[in-house]
């Protein structure tokens, strides 16, 4: 298992959902054991969202839906 | 600053005029910058960046104690903190943090936008995330 310190190492690729599926299993399991780097997912989870609250829109349905279809077509 | 991004759309090779993601992005820049002129950016390199992840959560904690579950984030920073910190990051950095946690775009196709390699795009989160929590820290220490 991972220790605290790799886990503050991946916690921003890990929020980005970019880790392989063997980087992410490992960080669950780190964060379902340790109650302080759980604390500390939670505030850059909140951080984000007070961030993306603060200084934007959010994404009109319409605009989500033409850009998935553009990368669809990549 | 604007033409920035422009030149960014007009090298995505998939944009197509009408989605309407310049206007929305512009919009959120457009935000960010209405504090530009009271704030001289810091050139990126003088900043103490070897501090890891959790650097703004422990500067907050040592600040006003644990953050417990129930806590709100803007119980602890108010939107003027977030405002001036983000507009306080190099646009180059601040582009990339932008597009992925706003714009909750991959780092692949962040780099597609920016018409960066992805290496580029992940340093520069890195480094764009770094300022930004140095940043807030600094406006919570100065009340």
């Amino acid at each position: 298992m991972i220790d605290c310190e790799k886990c503050e190492e991946v916690m921003q690729p890990y929020l980005d959902r970019e880790l392989d599926l063997g980087e992410y299993a490992e960080a669950e399991g780190h964060l379902d054991a340790c109650c302080y780097c759980r604390r500390r997912y939670r505030f850059e989870m909140e951080l984000r969202r007070y961030v993306r609250y603060v200084v934007s829109e959010p994404m009109p349905v319409e605009l989500k839906e033409r850009l998935a279809a553009l990368r669809l077509a990549l | 600053m604007q033409e920035a991004y422009a030149r960014a759309f007009r090298s995505w090779r998939s944009y197509q005029s009408g989605t309407n993601l310049r206007a929305w992005l512009l919009r959120i820049l457009t935000n960010l910058n209405i504090d530009r002129g009271r704030r001289q950016q810091r050139r990126p390199e003088t900043q103490p960046l070897e501090a890891g992840d959790y650097y703004l959560v422990d500067r907050l904690e040592e600040a006003g104690g644990p953050i417990s579950d129930e806590e709100r984030v803007d119980q602890r920073l108010s939107q003027d903190n977030i405002v001036s910190a983000l507009s306080a990051v190099p646009h180059d950095f601040r582009d990339a943090v932008v597009l992925v946690d706003i714009g909750d775009f991959s780092y692949a196709d962040t780099a597609q936008i920016l018409d960066v390699p992805i290496g580029t795009v992940m340093s520069r989160l890195h480094r764009g995330r770094r300022i930004l929590k140095q940043q807030l820290a600094e406006e919570v220490a100065a009340g």
